[in-house]
């Protein structure tokens, strides 16, 4: 269900150039039914900036009433979150939206990330090998201090990483790593810009795949049509990404 | 006790508050979040005989204070929300404000016509003021004569009181608030947004891409409280006020104004659950101001 709370911070850290880990507590945490989902997030009591922000959420730890977000701080709002410290209090709305099908994975399944991208997928992870779901992860950065939780995909699974600038992994997009890799798996999940989920979509066109998408958003909840896309499925309708998505089935939607 | 019930012609009101067109859809996504059986009334999503689109991405961007959109109208069409958005709105206990757009004359008498025989639509509100469609919308909004034969039109089908959004981007706001009196008005609903843009500042493109879109937010309270005092002064029909409510406050600030309701568009967005807030802190913010009922307060500033 969805909830609207005054969340706990517990921690926050800057874990690589401008991309912050963000821990926060109470009953909403509890909520959290799916990797994928997102928060809606208030980051300032005045209406300056008005709008909330969506986060993704990076691991739910249901015991201790906590989930962990990372995004990248770089713009106002964003910014404003990134100044937030242990014991403040942060109005949050979620958990929001559809996120990835874990049931979808029979044997093997590949998780290819890019960026901001890249921390769902970390939930997403840890819930497959929970489920007996060998998972291999395909992670694209900008550079080297951008990359994060390298250590901590390594740790559930294969991982390999590439770097626009060749200064960590293999230099390129995540497509180039995607090329030397058997294609000996069932389902893939895929976060990060739409040019990366295009070109996924390209390489494996007879896999099960799951992509979550990004757009500007409003409500956050489907109310106020912001965050649109054309759909394979209906010439006369769009899908919202916020309430239909943020993850779609490979082929639904039209970037 | 405090009595916040509202009489305006066709709605009888258990509070004042309702969300704006356009700012809730048609209810569902806020059914998830609370009972709407607790609002005064919905003002639900423009509807127009076809379905249409809208406009392409970007559809919002943030502003100081406030956000422009230019989402197009985008709804299913009158078919479905006649067929299935309002019988779903019928197990709430709530009256329901259709709000009418077209492009053409026979375009909104055709969907007035029609959404006003929906037993739970008790009044019509007539969109002559989106200033993100290329025609119709706001084109009826800005010019006297216009407004008055639009008026008139739709009056002669509709079973129900008819309202009409008046558009704050005209030079006087007052001539078209008479002309749709003289068209046969029952009401007025007013303010839509104003038409703005943003810049990327980099690209120097602008980030809407509609080019313009409507600004909404507590940045244009100001105007549209300014617009809503005007016009009560200068008619007699009764005005549903909005244009940045955020809080109980300015749901005072409104009705003083001569607001008889008062309409809550993109609060919804920051503060899913801020109508029942609103309706929860209304009887004690009146008490602590001394009054007893929300009809003492309508037009206070012009009896001060």
């Amino acid at each position: 269900m969805i909830k609207q709370e005054r969340m706990q911070v517990v921690k926050q850290q800057e874990i690589a150039k401008h991309i912050f880990e963000l821990t926060v507590q109470g009953e909403l945490a509890n909520e959290m039914a799916e990797p994928g989902q997102f928060v809606h997030i208030r980051v300032a009591d005045s209406f300056e900036p008005l709008l909330r922000r969506p986060i993704s959420v990076a691991s739910i730890d249901m015991e201790a009433s906590q989930f962990t977000m990372i995004y990248r701080a770089e713009g106002r709002g964003t910014g404003l979150l990134s100044e937030k410290k242990a014991g403040d209090l942060l109005d949050i709305l979620g958990p929001l939206g559809h996120g990835f099908p874990v049931e979808e994975a029979q044997k093997k399944a590949y998780l290819i990330g890019g960026g901001i991208g890249v921390p769902p997928l970390y939930e997403l992870a840890k819930q497959l090998n929970e489920r007996g779901i060998e998972t291999v992860h395909i992670l694209g950065f900008e550079s080297k201090q951008a990359v994060f939780y390298e250590d901590k995909f390594r740790e559930l699974g294969d991982t390999h990483i590439a770097t626009v600038d060749g200064s960590h992994g293999t230099q390129g997009f995540v497509t180039h790593i995607l090329n030397e890799l058997p294609s000996d798996f069932d389902t893939y999940y895929s976060c990060g810009p739409t040019a990366m989920l295009e070109a996924v979509q390209w390489a494996y066109p007879q896999k099960k795949g799951f992509l979550s998408y990004e757009q500007r958003m409003g409500c956050g909840i489907g109310a106020c049509f912001a965050c649109v896309c054309r759909t394979t499925k209906s010439e006369t309708d769009y899908i919202k990404v916020c309430s239909d998505g943020p993850v779609f089935p490979a082929g639904v939607v039209i970037s | 006790m405090t009595d916040l019930t509202v009489e305006l012609p066709g709605l009888d009101l258990k509070n004042p508050i309702m969300p704006a067109s356009g700012c809730f859809g048609f209810g569902k996504e806020y059914a998830q979040l609370y009972d709407l059986s607790q609002l005064g009334a919905i003002m639900i999503k423009a509807t127009t005989v076809e379905t249409r689109l809208g406009n392409p991405t970007p559809r919002v961007a943030e502003t100081a204070s406030g956000m422009l959109n230019a989402i197009g109208l985008q709804n299913p069409g009158l078919e479905k929300v006649a067929g299935q958005e309002l019988p779903w709105l019928e197990q709430y206990d709530v009256p329901i404000i259709a709000n009418v757009a077209g492009t053409t004359t026979e375009d909104y008498v055709e969907v007035a016509k029609a959404i006003s025989e929906a037993p739970n639509v008790h009044a019509l509100e007539i969109n002559i003021s989106c200033p993100n469609v290329k025609l119709g919308g706001i084109t009826f909004g800005t010019d006297p004569d216009v407004a008055r034969e639009l008026t008139r039109a739709v009056k002669e089908v509709s079973s129900v009181p008819v309202y009409i959004k008046l558009s704050p981007n005209v030079t006087d706001i007052v001539s078209i608030a008479k002309a749709v009196e003289e068209g046969g008005a029952d009401g007025i609903t007013m303010i839509n947004t104003l038409l703005g843009m943003r810049m990327d500042t980099k690209t120097g493109r602008p980030i809407i891409a509609n080019i313009t879109g409507g600004l909404s937010g507590p940045a244009i309270k100001p105007v549209a409280l300014r617009m809503v005092y005007e016009v009560s002064k200068h008619t007699k029909l009764p005005i549903i006020g909005m244009g940045g409510v955020t809080n109980v406050d300015d749901v005072i600030d409104f009705l003083s104004a001569g607001a008889s309701a008062v309409a809550v568009g993109t609060a919804n967005f920051v503060n899913p659950f801020v109508c029942p807030e609103i309706i929860g802190q209304l009887p004690e913010r009146l008490h602590e101001l001394g009054f007893d009922s929300v009809k003492e307060l309508v037009g206070r500033s012009h009896r001060l």
